[in-house]
């Protein structure tokens, strides 16, 4: 067992997840489980590899040239071309789950 | 027209030569696939979202524009639909979670908006897996989807509803995305042709992220041609993708007449190993064979680390998605637990509430590989094993122009059968997932049946930004079939 029920509740915390006893129980066998699975991975000697983090890391080019040939990270022509034009006070809220019309309304922040 | 089996017979060209030739209406041709998806709906479950006042503005375009004898552009009038995890301004988007039933987006997806611009008529939203987490479509928090093929199947997933739509004739083309295999595992298991364009082809703005490094936008279609068409209407740099690649879009269609005698096509060992069903393997082998007989050159290629691909995509994936998902927290949109005394009880019910268990279990397997001492031993480790992968195809494609493989091990398998074994269920994606993980293109394509009447899909990878020569083998495959 890689992961115990202590971890299940450290990592839902960071998750921001509460999750009730019975899924605790089902991410304890499922992660152990699939774990196991990953554990796979350690029959590769990786040493001299290089972490590969996005495809475009290979296509690209550095990010300090600007308009390289396949993808241009620091060029940002909705900047370069002037600001494009944000939503509205009143579009960016309207999903809102609570709002005052300006504001995004949240519980208390501070905990006593 | 009536909304009778003549429906399903149409293709892109048909319908827009209906509606130059005055045989019909975009109009018209939309109100008989709204009959068509009122009949055909209740037993699949495609839809999540019909789009009608969306699609009928769009369609009274096309029509002023044949009616004044306008040039019509190349989609005019060709009813399509969209996977529910690409944004649609005013028009509901949920990406199949509870989390976001009520969100309806302030903008369009890209990909819809150059869809739109070339004439197609969006008629609504199809249902997926949450947040395209899964392989069958049963982690919808809304309803499956049945396979058009055999009901009582799954329709393959995450993009089940766009695979099933296209087989049941309840749309011309759709969209879907694909971060493990969820375009090409339903195109399979729905008898459909499915496209997971290269990364960077098609701009990922408007897309919801799963995993932001994996995901991609791409079409299915009933033919290879169609696919050719909707990709090359969706291709192309996009200021507001920085990933999005600024690579020409070749003109695929006519590249897809192309002869193809002299292409060397790969064939790898390592996709036809243990688990490999024996019907779907005599009948990916008998595809091979026929592409030998067309003049291709069938080269052995081995790609020695794919069975380490799983593993290595399960931290991958999860690592981004705890991530990318970390955003709702129902302050801005979707879904708020209500009468939280604090933020953070908030934030924890909120999320409770409104994620499926299969999304819980991915932010969580994600949150710890990139928790504190564990970095290191899990998603460094498996970001280098997806180097090792990538190298895998560049070998192979110095030997090679594309690579045949099956594309899932087995055919659709029943609603019910894996869903409470998420490894199993993993494992659907086996041959899929490398080809996300290197970023290179590949699509799926129906290559026979089973014993059951149950399609079997035909995998081919080509290398990066050469879709070109993946859609014409693809083409001349599909015209001996």
């Amino acid at each position: 067992m890689k992961v115990n029920e202590k971890d299940v509740a450290y990592v839902a915390d960071l998750a921001n997840l509460e999750l009730s006893e019975e899924e605790r129980a089902r991410m304890l066998r499922d992660l152990n489980s699939i774990l196991q699975y990953i554990e796979h991975l350690n029959e590769l000697n990786t040493d001299k590899v290089s972490p590969m983090a996005q495809v475009s890391d290979r296509h690209g080019v550095d990010e300090s040239k600007q308009d390289g040939e396949h993808f241009a990270y620091a060029a940002r022509e909705d900047v370069r071309n002037g600001l494009r034009e944000s939503l509205s006070h009143d579009e960016a809220l309207k999903n809102a789950p609570e709002a005052d019309g300006t504001f995004f309304v949240v519980p208390k922040v501070i905990e006593r | 027209m009536a909304a009778g089996a003549e429906i399903t017979n149409f293709t892109i060209d048909s319908v827009r030569r209906a509606i130059a030739e005055r045989q019909t209406t975009a109009s018209a041709l939309a109100q008989d696939f709204y009959t068509r998806i009122r009949q055909e709906d209740p037993e699949i479950g495609a839809f999540l979202t019909l789009s009608e006042e969306r699609a009928f503005a769009q369609a009274a375009r096309i029509d002023q524009m044949a009616a004044a004898g306008a040039p019509l552009p190349p989609l005019a009038g060709v009813p399509v639909a969209i996977k529910d995890v690409m944004v649609t301004r005013g028009v509901r988007t949920t990406a199949g979670s509870k989390i976001l039933e009520n969100f309806v987006p302030p903008y369009d997806c890209t990909a819809v908006v150059r869809l739109e611009a070339a004439g197609a008529v969006v008629l609504g939203k199809l249902n997926c897996d949450e947040f395209a987490m899964g392989s069958s479509t049963e982690n919808s928090a809304y309803h499956p989807v049945h396979n058009p093929r055999d009901k009582s199947r799954v329709p393959g997933g995450s993009s089940g509803g766009s695979a099933a739509a296209v087989a049941a004739g309840m749309a011309v083309a759709t969209l879907g995305s694909d971060t493990g295999g969820s375009i090409r595992q339903p195109a399979s298991f729905c008898g459909v042709v499915g496209l997971k364009p290269t990364y960077g082809r098609v701009s990922r703005y408007g897309l919801i992220a799963f995993a932001s490094s994996l995901d991609h936008i791409g079409p299915f279609a009933k033919t290879v041609k169609e696919a050719a068409l909707v990709l090359r209407t969706i291709a192309g740099r996009d200021p507001m993708d920085s990933t999005s690649a600024d690579v020409p879009v070749p003109d695929y269609v006519a590249e897809l007449e192309k002869p193809v005698q002299g292409l060397k096509v790969g064939v790898a060992r390592e996709y036809f190993g243990d688990g490999l069903d024996p019907e779907v393997r005599a009948a990916v082998e008998a595809a091979i064979q026929k592409l030998a007989e067309l003049g291709c050159e069938v080269v052995p290629v081995s790609l020695p680390h794919t069975e380490y691909a799983i593993p290595a995509y399960y931290i991958v994936a999860t690592a981004e998605a705890s991530s990318n998902l970390a955003r709702y927290d129902g302050v801005r949109y979707g879904f708020r637990a209500p009468k939280s005394r604090t933020l953070s009880e908030m934030y924890r019910r909120t999320r409770d509430g409104g994620f499926g268990i299969e999304v819980k279990r991915r932010i969580m397997l994600g949150t710890y590989a990139l928790s504190a001492g564990y970095y290191d031993a899990y998603y460094l480790k498996a970001q280098k094993v997806r180097t090792l992968l990538t190298r895998d195809f560049d070998e192979a494609f110095k030997k090679v122009d594309v690579i045949a493989a099956p594309t899932c091990p087995t055919p659709a398998f029943r609603l019910g059968e894996k869903v409470n074994d998420p490894l199993a269920m993993y494992l659907a994606d086996i041959y899929t997932v490398t080809a996300n993980l290197a970023g290179v293109p590949g699509i799926s394509l129906p290559c026979g049946e089973n014993h059951e009447k149950l399609p079997i899909g035909l995998q081919l990878f080509g290398r990066h930004f050469d879709e070109a020569t993946l859609l014409r083998v693809a083409h001349s495959y599909e015209r001996t079939a």
